[in-house]
């Protein structure tokens, strides 16, 4: 479902295989194991790291598994297994943002719903330009937005009338529109393109050499709207006491 | 350390000398005495119809807290208990620019980095010298986390995330003329002297508004309502709007 490879300074968590890479509890824990696998990895330097995650084939994610939820035997039990779905990936949502190292998306196809929540996770998003949009599907499959999802997008992208494109009229938008919207960092030509831009940006970062204790802390302060909805306390005075104690070069 | 003229009907408050112009708690004390000096001037003068420069001499605007004076603590911790001092001396100095009975104008003479670039957005608008400094968030450097309130200040006074991530997830130092492009600033100048002037000029043509100062810390605080917060100033009561109400020309 996913590899997790090591280059050098970069960690590159792959979604595998050619498929839609839905995002079933099983993906979003496979996901999560290689967060945590970066994570631990990095904690022996504590420094100078950063996670690139990409997707094989014509889809970076289309959301949810909503085939495994209609599979179940009842309507009550599709219900739960949305539920369920949902609760696994706040989790992995908080992960992300508090993932101790810059972070960034090579959205190599189709990122819609979870699958662009995933992907705006991440500190900086490069894109496909060739091919795929970003798409917020729920208003046209007539399914509520959970309130983590509305903070990420309000808290990333700059505009708000971009945001009410996406959410209010379930916008198609292509890699090309959304670096002018300023919701992607880069639009390359092709998938490979993309992962190499999005691979170099994280050697750059972790280059700077930054504790990732004090990058996590920073950019949670930074987006409390999502932290609040995902369920990330606030780091408090004696975290940032500590991380000064570890951290800092006064 | 600072001096505190009256022309007209603005004040100048000015941080003296060639130095880095470092808010050291004698600093800090200082630029806090001019603010109550200006504040019990302009009650005198009736309340209304004046305004604040802040400015600096030399090639810095203010390099942020004195960590050479914290280091000076002789051991690790007693350097980061200084820091931390620092940290909540500043405070009140914030509040007291966000209460302060007139229009504010930051003239941006030199570099401003933490503390010092803090010092500048806080006031209601910025201009800044083109030639030489920069503006600059150096924790994630230096690897110190943002006490909260730096970040209610950064995410109030900027809107766009993208910007906000440039400053504090990338240390990026940004000119003035990229400055007032993001929309940090309000404007570039050529010179220190220019951007002194352009300061003042604002400064009159906002005094001579005629503004009631009270009201207009009031309306200034209930915009800020985040950054107000996170300075312990408390949300103005109804009985205190009804009170500045009954002193309007209705």
């Amino acid at each position: 479902m996913c590899t997790f490879e090591k280059r050098g300074r970069v960690y590159v968590l792959t979604l595998t295989g050619d498929g839609e890479h839905r995002l079933s509890p099983y993906v979003i824990a496979d996901i999560r194991s290689a967060l945590s696998l970066a994570r631990s990895d990095s904690d022996a330097s504590g420094r100078g790291r950063a996670l690139v995650t990409a997707a094989d084939g014509r889809f970076f994610s289309n959301g949810f598994d909503l085939a495994w939820a209609k599979a179940a035997d009842s309507p009550a039990a599709i219900q739960e297994r949305v539920v369920s779905m949902g609760n696994h990936f706040v989790h992995l949502i908080a992960d992300l943002i508090s993932l101790p190292m810059p972070t960034i998306a090579a959205v190599t196809g189709h990122a819609a719903a979870a699958g662009f929540m995933l992907a705006i996770s991440h500190d900086y998003m490069e894109m496909r330009a060739d091919r795929g949009f970003l798409y917020m599907s729920e208003l046209e499959l007539g399914m509520p937005i959970p309130p983590y999802f509305l903070a990420l997008l309000k808290s990333k992208i700059p505009d708000p009338k971009v945001v009410r494109d996406m959410v209010l009229r379930s916008a198609k938008i292509t890699a090309d529109e959304a670096a002018r919207k300023g919701i992607i960092d880069g639009a390359h030509g092709s998938a490979a393109e993309t992962v190499a831009a999005a691979v170099r940006r994280a050697e750059d970062l972790a280059a700077r050499n930054w504790n990732g204790g004090v990058y996590s802390s920073i950019r949670r302060g930074a987006l409390p709207e999502i932290c609040r909805a995902v369920g990330l306390p606030e780091d408090t005075e004696e975290d940032r006491r500590a991380l000064l104690f570890t951290a800092a070069k006064l | 350390m600072c001096s505190l003229e009256k022309r007209g009907h603005v004040f100048i408050l000015t941080l003296t000398g060639d130095g880095e112009h470092r808010l050291s708690p004698e600093v800090i004390a200082a630029v806090r005495s001019a603010l109550a000096r200006a504040k019990s001037e302009s009650s005198v003068g009736g309340g209304r119809g004046f305004a604040l420069v802040t400015t600096a001499e030399g090639r810095f605007f203010s390099n942020g807290f004195d960590l050479a004076w914290a280091r000076a603590g002789g051991s690790p911790s007693e350097a980061r208990v200084r820091l931390g001092s620092m940290v909540s001396l500043f405070i009140p100095l914030v509040s007291d620019l966000l209460s302060l009975p007139m229009p504010t104008i930051a003239a941006v003479t030199g570099h401003a980095a933490a503390a010092g670039f803090m010092l500048a957005i806080t006031h209601d608008y910025v201009e800044m010298r083109e030639d030489r400094g920069v503006l600059y968030m150096s924790e994630l450097d230096i690897g110190m986390p943002f006490p909260p309130y730096f970040l209610a200040i950064l995410r109030s006074k900027i809107a766009n995330p993208k910007v906000l991530r440039e400053i504090v997830l990338q240390g990026k130092k940004i000119g003035a003329s990229e400055a007032a492009r993001k929309g940090i600033i309000d404007r570039a100048h050529g010179s220190a002297a220019e951007t002194v002037e352009a300061a003042v000029r604002r400064a009159e043509e906002l005094a001579a508004r005629n503004w009631n100062g009270e009201v207009y810390a009031s309306i200034r605080r209930g915009g800020l309502p985040e950054i107000c917060r996170a300075v312990g100033l408390s949300d103005e009561t109804e009985e205190e709007r009804q009170k500045l109400l009954s002193a309007s020309k209705l």
